[in-house]
């Protein structure tokens, strides 16, 4: 790629950062060319995204309709799987999709609460009282 | 304290990260011949290795190799160390390293860096960072894919040094502690490319080097049958965003792998590296075209079997190229 070919497509990292290119200049030679983006990888980030927003939503409606705990959207906010939410919380993955459910999820003690708050970055009543928007 | 630390901005963490170290040392070692030398270069696609679901498609060898191989080839000896479960201890001895004025390469996850762009904060454990200094609470932080340095707060840094899942880093830090007085470049450039033609074009699986784009090419072709409109274009968003995500210096790392040619070919005094450089830069290009190319179906979320098609064939035509070059360039070192 030539250097003045090096796209500066605003995105996902705008004012935040731009990053390396590696790009051949009017002299043949390669340098370090900083751009602000790339159009594909907005896309296909954007398309990541959407399936992030997706499963929130979904977990939402899970909790609505009172057939998942307010963890699910946390967990899924966080973009994590049950697997990856285990291994933070040091449970097994059987008592992690207990406390998915809203029965389990009330049976929760002050302290398994705190564990899971602090994962979120959040506090115990504010996980406790989470209810989706309408 | 605060040392004095120059932040470069680099395509790629863990060659950034080594290569700025060494040059805190009085080392000038670029991030491209660090990775050239550290046999960076790959493919392989493997289709029981899932990332978010996703079979996971590579143009680098694991996390960590390059920079074991870069270290090894120079002769530099690193001192590393991992801290299972114990992150005071780990970040008492950060400090204590930090304290003899050594600037430190960590190992890190993503998804706690708080001065990460929010759309790249995944939960991807193998990112590196060099930490130069501390003042109160708060650690400078040398970033190589940010454009300039920042820092993150003890508690922070402490949370992605023990982020968890895959490829978790448990804490692992690491420094020069010995940097030979003459390395021989030379000898070490041969070693990596050796290495890099043999991964490209003679391990004898079917998922590694160009018979493993052959094989990305062949099943491509059925993911819109296969998988349906959504998820063939939700693999083919992730085959982009490993080719050019953060991290690569674009197309998969076959542009860095360029411009180590182009010093290989100072450092050789032979012009004929010149030649392959300028191939390399072809090759790259392509990938781009498939970058390109794939986004533009997941954009339209089309599942026109002929835009899948298009892309495979590129990439038959990409794994001839890859094909012929390395074992032109394996020539050239002999």
């Amino acid at each position: 790629m030539e250097k003045d070919k090096v796209p500066q497509d605003e995105g996902i990292t705008a004012g935040i950062s731009r990053e390396v290119q590696y790009a051949v200049n009017k002299d043949g030679k390669y340098e370090k060319v900083l751009s602000k983006g790339w159009e594909p990888k907005n896309i296909v980030n954007e398309l990541a995204w959407d399936d992030i927003q997706e499963n929130i939503d979904i977990a939402n409606e899970k909790i609505k309709s009172e057939k998942a705990s307010p963890l699910l959207y946390f967990m899924e906010k966080s973009i994590m799987d049950v697997s990856l939410l285990a291994n933070y919380v040091e449970l097994p993955k059987w008592k992690v999709k207990k406390h998915l459910k809203p029965k389990g999820f009330k049976k929760l003690k002050q302290g398994q609460l705190e564990n899971y708050a602090k994962i979120f970055d959040i506090s115990v009543d504010y996980l406790l009282n989470y209810k989706p928007k309408n | 304290m605060k040392l004095d630390f120059e932040h470069i901005p680099a395509g790629h963490c863990e060659n950034g990260v080594i290569s700025s170290l060494l040059k805190y040392h009085g080392l000038n070692i670029s991030e491209a011949m660090v990775f050239g030398i550290g046999s960076g270069y790959f493919f392989a696609y493997m289709p029981f290795v899932k990332l978010n679901g996703i079979p996971l498609a590579s143009f680098r060898p694991v996390p960590g190799m390059i920079f074991a191989k870069a270290a090894k080839r120079m002769g530099i000896k690193m001192k590393k160390q991992s801290f299972r479960k114990q992150p005071k201890r780990a970040m008492d001895e950060l400090d204590r390293v930090l304290e003899k004025k050594l600037p430190v390469g960590i190992q890190s996850g993503v998804f706690h860096l708080s001065y990460f762009p929010p759309a790249y904060r995944f939960h991807f454990n193998a990112h590196n960072l060099t930490v130069f200094g501390k003042e109160d609470n708060t650690y400078h932080i040398s970033d190589p894919v940010m454009e300039y340095p920042t820092t993150l707060t003890y508690d922070e840094l402490k949370k992605a040094r023990f982020a968890k899942g895959p490829l978790s880093p448990n804490g692992k830090m690491y420094y020069p502690i010995e940097i030979p007085k003459e390395i021989d470049l030379k000898s070490a450039i041969r070693k990596g490319i050796k290495q890099t033609a043999d991964w490209m074009l003679t391990i004898p699986v079917p998922l590694f080097g160009v018979k493993g784009i052959r094989y990305l090419s062949k099943r491509l072709r059925n993911w819109p049958n296969k998988l349906g409109t959504k998820r063939a274009a939700a693999y083919l968003a992730q085959l982009v965003r490993m080719l050019e995500e953060i991290g690569t210096g674009g197309a998969g790392f076959r542009f860095i792998y360029a411009a180590f040619l182009q010093e290989v070919a100072g450092v050789m005094e032979d012009d004929r590296y010149n030649e392959m450089s300028k191939e390399m830069t072809n090759i790259g290009d392509k990938w781009r075209n498939v970058s390109s190319k794939a986004a533009q179906i997941c954009k339209g979320r089309s599942s026109d079997p002929d835009g899948y098609n298009t892309i495979a064939n590129l990439m038959l035509e990409i794994a001839d190229d890859e094909e012929k070059f390395f074992t032109d360039l394996k020539k050239l070192i002999k």
